[in-house]
């Protein structure tokens, strides 16, 4: 195997396994458990390799079929898409493993439905880190976001009305996104983006081009919950099912944000981003809003689910406020925060698919020292990553925030420097509040002990649930001791020649 | 004046799509029926097709499927041929997710039995 073939055989490695998983059968859940874990580890051994092989700024292109770009489709494996495919596949085995334990009970009958849509979000979302050519990104995104409709539409008694909500505001996204590049295809005449990159500076000035950002920036907004265009994920992500979520929050809409960085300044020229047209000023304001905003709300839930559900809307509006910033350090903050809050809301989301498996629900206000006797490592998980979501050192989440904020001290956006840290504190406010109860409020005198509910078949043991949540939660203060060397090794060559 | 000249000319085709767009938006912003708002969808998708198709067209050109009488050489005979490809796959997507929207009406009607939203909010409080 040649290094040339890489960016294919990612995204097929799953796409293998989203065909092969239906075979298994309406039954055998765990035949499809084990296709779908060996599709995405394979997509995960190619992306290291493709990670690999790019460090340091190399670039690897596939021609699909053949075709020659502008006409045919490339498939590119650069520092920043290789990036993006590692921090998908390896969030998204570690949720499958989790899923083994508690997916058998909250989606009985439907293992192999599930994990044939989850294979498929997962290989959409390698698609967008992966394609060079605008139509085709759209293709994926709607890919991706067809398995997220199906998989959020499983859950409680609402979970389809959410669902059919998203559906009608992605799909609203998705076709702004599909105007913009229209108006784009006019004035250029190509969609291959190395190819429009290099003919669009001649035309950027003409208000076609701004039409074509514009709408580009709205409906990929819409995709990645930007303040206001947040409203779809709340509910959709309260009302699902506990493994999809946890595979949807930490990769779904980081994408959604790698997009807008790859169409902004790789493909857009990064100086007419920031200074001829102010829309990311807008993306980077919307974005400190919706931190403030989604922290607030966190802060009045109840139920775990719903207040991680608002604290996604938070952390989108950090990688905004990166993205807006337009700056190096912005950029550098933002591309970590995608690896840092996947890690952090994985890891976050498997506990509240654990507490609702082994607690039977995952409400605060029912929280005790209890949980932390029945689930020590499960509690101690969930600590470590709230405390890297508020942003503590050495976790990984405090340095995320740190290369955020540097960027906003640099360019003098006081306001944004202000939300960054106005939300650390109402942070520190939602999950100590859950830490208190966890690990400090004794149970009430007459409360009886907590029994486990009663195995359902086919499930795995508590282990598939521990494991990958202390992982993860182990992988956030390495990520966090090695953030140095992540961003010279990995991040600084990846930045665009013109920033 | 000059708008009307140019809408006489080739831009009401813009001016069409826009509309539809508009229409499009309405239905899905506005109609409290849940099958009315996916329809609403549609014709916003297919406004933005038929815009890239309009993109495509070339005066006094033909269709672009090989036709010996024509020379390939000269590209001014042929309509451009990569939008309408792509209009195919969008298509398909947009057939796609329709089907997606109505097996999560059907598990909506299930649920609740109806589709009207206001009696859907009442319904799942």
């Amino acid at each position: 195997m040649t290094p040339e073939h890489l960016p294919v055989l990612i995204p097929l490695a799953t796409l293998v396994a989203t065909l092969v998983v239906p075979f298994c059968g309406q039954r055998r859940g765990r035949a499809a458990f084990w296709v779908a874990s060996a599709g995405t580890l394979a997509a995960l051994v190619f992306a290291l390799g493709g990670l690999a092989h790019t460090a340091g700024g190399g670039r690897v292109a596939y021609r699909l079929a053949g075709w020659q770009p502008p006409v045919g489709i490339e498939l590119v494996l650069d520092p920043l898409s290789a990036f993006l495919c590692a921090v998908v596949a390896a969030v998204a085995l570690l949720v499958l493993a989790h899923s083994r334990r508690i997916a058998a009970r909250e989606l009985a009958g439907r293992l192999t439905p599930f994990y044939a849509a989850a294979t498929l979000l997962v290989t959409g979302l390698l698609g967008i880190a992966l394609t060079g050519d605008l139509f085709n990104l759209y293709v994926f995104l709607e890919i991706s976001s067809l398995a997220m409709y199906a998989l959020l539409a499983v859950g409680d008694a609402r979970a389809p009305v959410s669902s059919f909500r998203y559906l009608l505001l992605g799909t609203a996204g998705a076709s702004f996104y599909l105007l913009g590049i229209a108006f784009l295809y006019m004035l250029t005449g190509s969609l291959n983006m190395a190819d429009v990159a290099a003919l669009l500076p001649g035309v950027l000035d003409s208000p076609t081009a701004t039409v074509a950002l514009v709408l580009v920036a709205l409906g990929i907004g819409l995709k990645m919950a930007l303040f206001p265009l947040h409203a779809w994920m709340p509910d959709a992500y309260a009302h699902a099912s506990s493994p999809a979520v946890a595979l949807i929050a930490p990769i779904g809409t980081k994408v959604a944000a790698y997009v807008l960085i790859r169409f902004f300044f790789f493909v857009v020229d990064p100086e007419h981003a920031r200074s001829a047209l102010p829309l990311l000023d807008v993306v980077g304001y919307l974005g400190a809003i919706g931190i403030v905003w989604g922290s607030v709300m966190a802060i009045a839930q109840d139920d775990l689910k719903r207040m991680l559900a608002y604290s996604s809307v938070a952390q989108a509006g950090y990688l905004a406020v990166g993205i807006g910033l337009a700056s190096p350090l912005g950029l550098i903050g933002a591309v970590l925060h995608v690896l840092n809050h996947a890690c952090m809301k994985a890891c976050l989301f498997m506990v509240s698919g654990t507490l609702r498996r082994e607690l039977g629900h995952s409400r605060l206000s029912a929280l005790d020292a209890r949980t932390r006797r029945v689930l020590p490592w499960t509690s101690a998980a969930f600590a470590t990553a709230a405390l890297s979501m508020i942003g503590l050192p050495p976790t990984a989440g405090f340095f995320s925030k740190w290369y955020l904020a540097l960027g906003a001290l640099e360019r003098g956006r006081w306001l944004l420097l202000a939300a960054i840290l106005v939300s650390t504190l109402l942070s520190a406010v939602y999950f100590f509040r859950v830490l208190e109860r966890v690990y400090l409020r004794a149970p009430a005198a007459d409360a009886a002990e907590i029994a486990a509910p009663a195995p359902v078949p086919g499930e795995g043991g508590i282990a598939w649930a521990t494991l990958p949540t202390v992982a993860l939660a182990a992988g956030l203060v390495v990520l966090g001791l090695l953030n140095a060397r992540i961003v010279e090794v990995l991040l600084r060559p990846m930045l665009p020649p013109g920033l | 004046m000059s708008v009307l000249r140019e809408l006489a000319g080739t831009h009401y085709v813009y001016w069409t799509a826009m509309a539809l767009l508009g229409i499009g938006l309405y239905g899905m912003l506005v109609k409290r029926n849940l099958v009315l708002k996916v329809i609403g969808l549609n014709i916003f998708q297919s406004a933005i097709v038929l815009l890239w198709i309009a993109a495509a067209y070339k005066r006094d050109a033909t269709v672009p499927v090989l036709d010996q009488s024509i020379p390939v050489a000269d590209p001014a005979l042929y309509m451009n041929p990569l939008p309408q490809t792509l209009m195919l796959t969008a298509i398909v997507v947009g057939v796609a997710i329709t089907g997606v929207a109505f097996a999560l009406l059907v598990a909506i009607h299930e649920r609740f039995g109806t589709l009207e939203e206001d009696e859907l909010l009442e319904r799942m409080r």
